[in-house]
């Protein structure tokens, strides 16, 4: 037996042979599928090419407060899951009480579960003829509650507060069990407080968590379309929903196309973003991917 | 320690459950309770019952968790084949070369998958490639989605493998299809239960793709879901949800059971 010759390297296809029918099938479903969106966005139904949809399309009010709309609800989705998830971790990492560990892995299960079910779980709790404005009408004997805010941009807010701060959560908390705590001690040995403590000792750490974790998040709810559906706001139109409303229901899937390229290249560019600051960060923020 | 005084921890642990509870936890108890209420407008809901589920057993219920189930399972399938060889394809590659396949996996979590819903109705609505009305276009969207996410965790795994198995094998005269086949996807193996238990979950609850594709006889769990309470039958969409979610952790448990027995043999 030849069992001492080691593995030469063996002749046949060239290594970059292997990895292309994974890419050429991705390139099938999904690469040439977006070359044809932006095609088509610059083919209007009039026929010819031309950047007439453009010109259309960014004048109409109707994307501009989509647009605008999209903007101001994922920044401030994304600054509510930032203070929300930084509060939190930092309890769970650094005032720790028994069943911590439960909770984090109660969070890994919600991040399972589809964006919708939060929509559907406000409807019941602060809807028309939810829980609070029931118990309003209840104790006052008024005919409606004072609650209605499910069906404005408030609503959405809320519920992507709720739904993405996990995402923000668990990179923090990767990034807050790498802190020596010999640090933490010492700063409040030397008279520093809490809040000081968590100033200039914690934050420092956790700023490249917060910042893959914030910008993977603004990214989510830039591309939100669940939990704006299920609002059935007819005042809340961001560019998913009318990129769905332009081609599901209006049929104008030039319209649709330009929309989306516009959404595609918000999207992505934020995304760059968040992969340079995940690249740069260090450690704990390496994690923030998953 | 960041708070020393007794006083001081239960007055930030009682903040902290202020905010947990209701953000976190009520909506899933909310849901689950509304599913067994007839109705809820005051502190409790009123008039329990299992009419609700007894519904479900009719109508077009059963179908609808099939189709979602038979989706999750062929997308979450094939997206953790091409995810696998991609990632280990990649790996092989140069750096230069990694990283642009890097970017083009992970590409679709960027796009919005609105988007990826539109490119697919736009691309596949016309022959060569008629799939438009078809499973399978649903069934190519989930993948295009969940595909990323597969790529990611193997990706990932693969670099955190220690050469020196494959190294040995090889150096005792393994073949190459050999090492991988009996060395790297065994060593893999728990990662890759992972990936398909995160694919599956993702392509249970996936929305925004289907609501652009669906036709009318493949209709999927969350389309279903949205169409109950978009004509108002919130208890009845709160009833297919749980049984959305208990399928969901059903699946990802008995993945986590494969992935522990893989991982002591």
């Amino acid at each position: 037996m030849a069992s001492v010759t080691l593995a030469a390297p063996r002749r046949g296809v060239p290594r970059w042979l292997w990895a292309l029918p994974p890419v050429a099938g991705l390139g099938l479903v999904f690469l040439y599928p977006m070359a044809l969106v932006v095609w088509q966005s610059v083919s209007p139904d009039s026929g010819g090419h031309d950047l007439s949809g453009y010109g259309t399309v960014l004048a109409s009010t109707g994307f501009q407060t989509a647009l605008l709309n999209t903007v101001w609800i994922a920044a401030g989705s994304t600054v509510g899951c930032l203070v929300l998830g930084f509060a939190l971790a930092l309890v769970i990492a650094f005032v720790p009480f028994p069943g911590g560990k439960a909770l984090s892995r109660f969070i890994d299960i919600f991040l399972a579960f589809p964006s919708f079910l939060i929509t559907l779980a406000l409807l019941f709790v602060y809807g028309t003829v939810g829980i609070v404005n029931g118990i309003w009408t209840d104790t006052t004997g008024a005919a409606h509650g004072p609650v209605d805010f499910l069906h404005t941009p408030w609503g959405v807010l809320l519920a992507e507060v709720t739904y993405f701060t996990p995402f923000v959560m668990r990179p923090l908390l990767a990034a807050f069990s790498q802190i020596d705590t010999a640090q933490i001690e010492a700063a409040a040995s030397l008279g520093a407080r809490a809040p000081r403590i968590v100033r200039q000792v914690i934050l420092p750490e956790a700023l490249p968590s917060l910042a893959a974790g914030g910008s993977l998040v603004l990214v989510m709810c830039l591309n939100e379309f669940g939990i704006i559906l299920f609002t059935g706001a007819k005042g809340v139109t961001t560019l998913p929903m009318l990129v769905y409303s332009k081609a599901i229901l209006d049929g104008d899937y030039p319209g649709a196309c330009v929309v989306a390229v516009v959404n595609i290249a918000l999207s992505v560019a934020l995304y760059t973003l968040y992969r340079v600051v995940l690249a740069r960060g260090a450690g704990g923020a390496r994690r923030a991917g998953a | 320690m960041l708070v020393h005084s007794r006083g001081g921890r239960w007055a930030v642990w009682i903040v902290f459950f202020a905010l947990f509870l209701p953000v976190f936890a009520l909506p899933f108890l909310v849901i689950m309770v509304a599913s067994f209420a007839t109705s809820w407008s005051g502190a409790f809901p009123s008039g329990m019952t299992l009419g609700h589920y007894q519904e479900l057993t009719k109508g077009d219920s059963p179908h609808a968790l099939l189709t979602s189930l038979v989706t999750a399972l062929v997308a979450s399938l094939a997206a953790l084949a091409i995810g696998t060889w991609a990632a280990l394809g990649a790996e092989a590659l140069r750096r230069r070369g990694r990283r642009v396949v890097d970017a083009l996996f992970m590409l679709p979590v960027a796009v919005p998958s609105v988007v990826v819903g539109l490119s697919l109705l736009v691309a596949f609505s016309k022959p060569p490639l008629l799939l438009n009305g078809t499973s399978t276009i649903v069934i190519t969207a989930h993948t295009v989605l969940v595909t990323a996410f597969a790529y990611q965790s193997v990706a990932a795994a693969l670099t955190r493998l220690d050469p020196a198995y494959e190294q040995s094998a090889a150096s005792l005269g393994a073949r190459p299809s050999y090492v991988l086949w009996r060395v790297k996807l065994p060593l893999l193996l728990p990662s890759l239960t992972a990936a398909a238990g995160l694919c599956f979950a993702l392509s249970m609850g996936e929305l925004s793709a289907t609501m652009m594709l669906y036709p009318p006889n493949w209709v999927p769990l969350p389309v279903t879901i949205f169409g109950a309470t978009d004509r108002g039958a919130l208890f009845t969409g709160a009833a297919l949800a749980v049984v959305l979610m208990a399928s969901t952790l059903l699946v990802l448990f008995a993945v986590s059971r494969i992935r522990n027995r893989a991982s002591y043999r």
